[in-house]
């Protein structure tokens, strides 16, 4: 294997860090320097993360590439073991992508109160960790990568956030962190009652785990603890009270961020390490993840018709398209966990680019409030009120865009889930069905929301304020996702080539 | 050129991305670039029609799409002789449509755009015509809904027009669920979602005939949207909000069709059960009655020929209810209907267009005005009506023969009375738009050319397009294109039964000329007093959704579901903060008075852990960050000592 294959995902990773240490470094007052620095080192680990797409096997999605592992902390045996695969390569490109685009808009855009250089440095610390998460395949390196995240985050919410914020920055990290304590306790249950000499290696828990090496009570009680540390990041009904305050209140690429890629790390964590290291308990606990995951598509819709706030509208609509994610995961079926992988990029997207667009409405309208915008965006800021239906659109599901095909799969998977809860597969189509009620509410919500911001005429109260339309900076910022919106939706096999040969070895431990 | 057939669905859609990124900057404004589209699409189906009207196998070219698991997609066309009638009727209504809007919306806020989705929603019904397989046939299904959407709410100034474009999609959406469930049905009962094989294993009797009946009801449901059958047919009446020549589309062959050309494509799975088949037929038989009665208390001209859509859509539903007998003459109606609606959608936007109304009381002896428009219009009320020898003659007849040949008493005495009806209200929108006098207040002229034009065609079109089955003389020439099984189903004619329906139809003229010949400002059917109340509120349907189901849930339930969230589930997580902040305050306290008070001397230790443990309320990170690693180390030692 040659050295570029190696180093690439560990390039990819740390080159926004380093980008982070070189902002450090720059006096505060180059304020057009720092941004530039968060775009070129977030582009030049975007640029590594082409150079992979273009070197990676995609007939051999199942196997990981980019591999590298080496020793890292002897004394308790952690690695630093790195690498790709069909699953979570398109996470891995959907961070750098997001990343990169937020710190395009950020040369434009930078909220209250300034301060660029903690702003990009903190953004370009979150992308490594964002991505870390989605390469790491040692437990502790995972783990580390994991709560790097909440760091930034944090101070993102905290400083630049809107109002509530320190409300909202605190809930998030204690309720997200009250999470991972449980999760870390399962991670070293894992360490101490798997193969021996202990390890943290994922791929060998995960063969131990496949062999049946974990009693099936251990099983149970691990998949708890790994459970909390995920279903809150998800977030899982009913985990998910952080997420409307967080999303709301967090700067918008803070919004983008953590809807997004953030949730994205739970049920990753749910596919890469809760489903084939303990999957006993995962069939056990798979019809109650099912149920709750319905609960959150029923649920997150109704709340979104009763929102006033646009942004805490859109944070709701999260709640609600992870439940379909977290419904096919709970299938455990290829087609539900294919739709799971697939619904969490197109989501990436596509709720990214309604955060940025909420973000920019309520930089032109100052206020995030239906009723003050109250109407007629499209006749005032036709393109960006164009640009919001077409993203909303998108988002409730229509064929022809990204949303589609990852709620379609995953009603799909819930007819004809798993052989390995196949005495479940009554509940499973009841949860079918409740989904299906939830994509009608969803469009409600969305239509009913478009129509109050969009349609009519403009109110009297904005008539005569002058208010800009797209501006350049952001539809370069944009652009890709618009266009990705649209080639998800018509060529879906741009993801589910990718996964399908890694979620088919994966499932396998279910019967299929 | 088969071969060429996926190009028909492909024009209209990237006319649709041309239109919307060029279209502001051509000449035309991009009018051209959708008419160009859809007439080459058009004379593509032709020479498609040409090529499968000799009959054999359907014809099928597919390519992968994607694999996701179990589930294989290709995506491709498959044409057959029902599919390449249907082609060529969506793209010569559409053109048709095209053209006249230059003229109808001339100088439209959104002209380009309108070109734009008008094209979108024809590429979207030629996809879910010619889909080989069903995921593929849902996207179509799906977009189309999304079109009408757009096109309804095209003047989304006015919040009456928005709240139509949401009734519509919401109600058809409500039908597109249980429509997915049934492609899930036959996708794992067949093993794919190929609509050739599917056909193919359900006619080897390989798939259990309970789940070939649950499968149809589900698609069934997305019928009932997409159709406006009863009970989801709410939508289509408001759906006039929309440009008028939109109406003719959604009418004529792009949005209603799509349901009965469905349960026509998926024939074979609905003749499989008769459970299917009945339901198919009631469903029929009371739509086609109670939205007759709609239309005839209508003063709206484009609600009455709203209502006829629905009526007439259970008509053909009826017919597919019949089986086997009644497949070619519900897709015959299916075509002729396509014509005389969509004429009449266009000359009732011509009447529109000069008295600015929709309102027939306003109007009256318009046919002096506008002598183009009511003769076109006249012919196609005439042929809606059953007149013989117009296109709806024959296919009405053959439906009605169908019945009664096949023993389906009720659907049969209920086509009769539906053709009364018909007559009946036809003659009565005749009437009070082009006879009298003119009672409004605008100056009436005719159309400009673009607009009449398209007229004529259409009517040509409904004067002779029965011939193409008119069995009466022989001509089984339509049934040869379209029909199950290896052989045409050729309709024994009956002149008595023909006499009969005519019969019918004449008496709803007869009653019609008595009862408005002569305008009157109170409607005579008002003497009917309670029952006429009854119908004009639509038999309270739309008073049930919206109060019962749609406001209950957008505010009471939504209200409930978000204070729930608010005060409970978030209440919980506040609680427990409000919990250890006291019990940090607490062990704060008892640190100082008692530990402080005992240790006297040892003030250094009080400080830092009465300091630290005031921390844990101050949000402060790096001290989270502390605690963590102390506590996992804490409990890593303690899980080694167990283990």
């Amino acid at each position: 294997m040659s050295g570029w294959e190696k180093s690439a995902v560990t390039l990819a990773v740390f080159l926004p860090a380093a980008g982070a240490l070189a902002v450090a470094l720059v006096p505060r007052h180059l304020d057009r320097l720092i941004r530039a620095l968060g775009i070129l080192s977030s582009g030049a680990a975007l640029a590594v993360g082409v150079a992979i797409l273009f070197g990676f096997d995609y007939g051999a999605g199942r196997e990981l590439q980019f591999e590298l592992n080496t020793r890292w902390i002897d004394a308790i045996n952690a690695r630093y073991h790195v690498g790709l695969d069909g699953i979570s390569l398109p996470l891995f490109e959907l961070t750098l992508l997001l990343s990169f685009l937020c710190l395009v808009y950020t040369w434009r855009f930078l909220p209250e109160p300034g301060r660029p250089k903690a702003f990009v440095a903190l953004t370009l610390l979150l992308e490594t960790g964002m991505a870390g998460t989605f390469v790491a395949f040692d437990l502790i390196l995972f783990f580390i990568f994991w709560e790097l995240v909440l760091v930034p985050m944090y101070f993102l919410i905290g400083i630049w956030g809107s109002a509530n914020r320190e409300y909202a920055a605190i809930k998030f990290f204690l309720y997200t962190l009250f999470g991972s304590v449980f999760m870390l306790l399962a991670f070293l249950g894992m360490f101490f009652k798997g193969p021996t000499p202990h390890t943290f290696d994922l791929l060998a828990l995960q063969e131990f785990g496949a062999a049946g090496g974990f009693s099936r009570d251990l099983q149970m009680l691990l998949f708890a603890g790994v459970f909390l540390g995920f279903a809150i990041k998800v977030p899982m009904w009913p985990f998910h009270t952080w997420l409307p305050d967080a999303h709301t209140e967090a700067p918008t690429i803070g919004s983008v961020l953590l809807a997004g890629i953030l949730l994205k790390m739970g049920t990753y964590g749910f596919v890469r390490i809760a489903l084939p290291v303990l999957p006993d308990a995962a069939r056990a606990w798979a019809p109650a993840i099912g149920v709750l995951a319905v609960i959150a598509i029923v649920y997150a819709a109704l709340a979104c018709l009763a929102q006033r706030d646009l942004k805490r509208l859109i944070a709701f609509s999260s709640v609600g398209h992870m439940g379909f994610v977290m419904l096919g995961i709970a299938t455990l079926s290829d087609i539900g966990i294919n739709a799971a992988i697939f619904g969490m990029v197109a989501h990436g997207i596509i709720t990214g680019m309604l955060f940025f667009e909420v973000g920019s409405i309520y930089d032109r309208y100052h206020t995030r409030m239906i009723a003050d915008i109250g109407g007629g965006m499209l006749q005032k800021i036709p393109w960006l009120a164009g640009l919001f239906a077409y993203t909303a659109i998108a988002s409730l599901g229509l064929p022809g865009l990204a949303g589609f095909w990852g709620e379609v799969m995953a009603l799909l998977s819930a007819y004809n889930p798993s052989g390995a809860v196949s005495e479940w597969t009554t509940l499973f189509r009841t949860l079918m069905v409740f989904g299906g009620i939830g994509t009608i509410l969803t469009a409600g919500y969305f239509l009913w929301m478009l129509q109050r911001v969009n349609l009519g005429t403009v109110p009297d109260r904005w008539r005569d304020v002058p208010i800009p339309d797209v501006t350049r900076v952001e539809l370069v910022a944009w652009a890709p996702l618009l266009v990705g919106i649209l080639l998800l939706g018509v060529f879906p096999r741009a993801v589910l080539g990718v996964t399908n040969e890694a979620v088919e070895a994966l499932v396998r431990v279910f019967g299929g | 050129m088969i071969r060429f057939a996926w190009l028909v669905p492909a024009l209209p859609l990237v006319a649709f991305f041309l239109i919307v990124f060029f279209g502001k900057r051509t000449p035309g404004k991009g009018a051209p670039i959708g008419i160009a589209a859809v007439f080459a699409a058009f004379v593509l189906s032709l020479l498609v029609l040409s090529h499968v009207a000799g009959g054999g196998e359907p014809v099928e070219r597919s390519l992968p799409f994607f694999q996701a698991g179990r589930l294989e997609l290709e995506v491709g066309t498959r044409v057959d002789g029902l599919a390449a009638v249907m082609m060529v009727v969506v793209t010569l209504v559409s053109l048709a449509v095209q053209v006249y809007s230059v003229g109808y919306m001339h100088g439209d806020r959104r002209y380009t755009w309108y070109f734009a989705a008008l094209s979108l929603f024809t590429g979207s019904m030629l996809n879910l015509v010619v889909a080989s397989n069903l995921f593929q046939l849902l996207v179509g299904w799906e977009l189309v809904g999304i079109c009408s959407y757009l096109l309804i709410g095209h003047w989304w100034e006015e919040k009456e027009n928005s709240n139509a474009a949401i009734k519509a999609f919401i109600t058809t959406k409500t039908g597109d669920v249980p429509f997915l469930f049934g492609i899930f049905v036959l996708w794992l009962a067949a093993g794919t979602a190929n609509i050739g094989e599917i056909t193919e294993l359900v006619e080897h009797g390989e798939i259990a005939a309970g789940t070939l009946t649950v499968a149809a009801l589900l698609l069934f449901g997305g019928a009932i949207g997409k159709s406006a059958q009863f009970p989801l047919h709410v939508w289509l009446p408001d759906a006039m909000a929309g440009p008028t020549p939109v109406s003719a589309l959604i009418h004529a062959a792009t949005m209603v069709a799509a349901g009965v050309y469905l349960a026509a494509r998926l024939f074979a799975v609905f003749a499989a059960s008769a459970t299917a088949l009945s339901f198919v037929g009631a469903i029929g038989v009371v739509t086609m009655l109670i939205a007759a009665v709609l239309a005839l208390v209508q003063d709206d001209i484009k609600r009455v020929l709203a209502y006829s859509t629905v009526s007439q859509l259970a008509y053909m539903m009826a017919g597919l209810g019949l089986g086997e007998p009644g497949f070619t003459p519900s897709q015959f109606h299916l075509f002729t209907h396509a014509w005389f609606k969509a004429l009449l959608f266009l000359a009732a936007g011509s009447v529109i267009h000069a008295v600015h109304t929709n309102d027939m009381r306003a109007m009256g002896g318009l046919r002096r005005q506008m002598p183009v428009t009511f003769w076109t219009f006249l012919v196609g009320s005439a042929a809606l009506a059953g007149i013989f020898p117009l296109a709806g003659f024959w296919s009405k007849d053959e439906i009605i023969a169908a019945a009664w040949h096949s023993g389906h008493d009720l659907i049969f005495v209920g086509a009769l009375a539906t053709a009364a009806l018909t007559a009946l209200y036809m003659t009565r929108a005749v009437l009070l738009t082009f006879f009298g006098e003119y009672r409004g207040e605008a100056h009436p002229h005719e159309s400009p050319r673009v607009m009449t034009w398209p007229l004529l065609l259409l009517a040509a079109l409904s004067v002779g397009a029965g011939f193409l089955n008119a069995s009466a003389f022989g001509v089984h020439t339509f049934a040869e294109w379209v029909h199950v099984g290896p052989e045409a189903h050729v309709e024994p004619f009956s002149w008595a039964l023909a006499a009969v329906s005519l019969l019918a139809a004449g008496a709803g003229v007869a009653a019609g000329v008595a009862l408005y010949g002569r305008y009157r400002e109170r409607d005579p059917l008002r003497a009917a007093g309670p029952l006429y109340t009854f119908v004009e509120r639509k038999y309270f349907l739309d008073d049930l959704y919206l109060k019962g189901i749609v406001r209950p849930t957008a505010y009471t339930v939504a209200a409930a579901v978000n204070w729930t969230n608010q005060y409970i589930l978030d209440g919980l997580v506040n609680a427990a903060g409000w919990v250890a902040r006291r019990v940090a305050r607490l062990v704060d306290r008892l640190d100082r008075r008692v530990v402080d008070g005992a240790v006297n001397g040892v003030a250094f230790t009080t400080n830092v852990s009465g300091g630290l443990l005031r921390y844990i309320q101050t949000g402060n990170v790096q001290r989270y960050a502390v605690f963590l690693f102390v506590g996992v180390a804490v409990l890593a030692i303690l899980i080694t000592r167990v283990a």
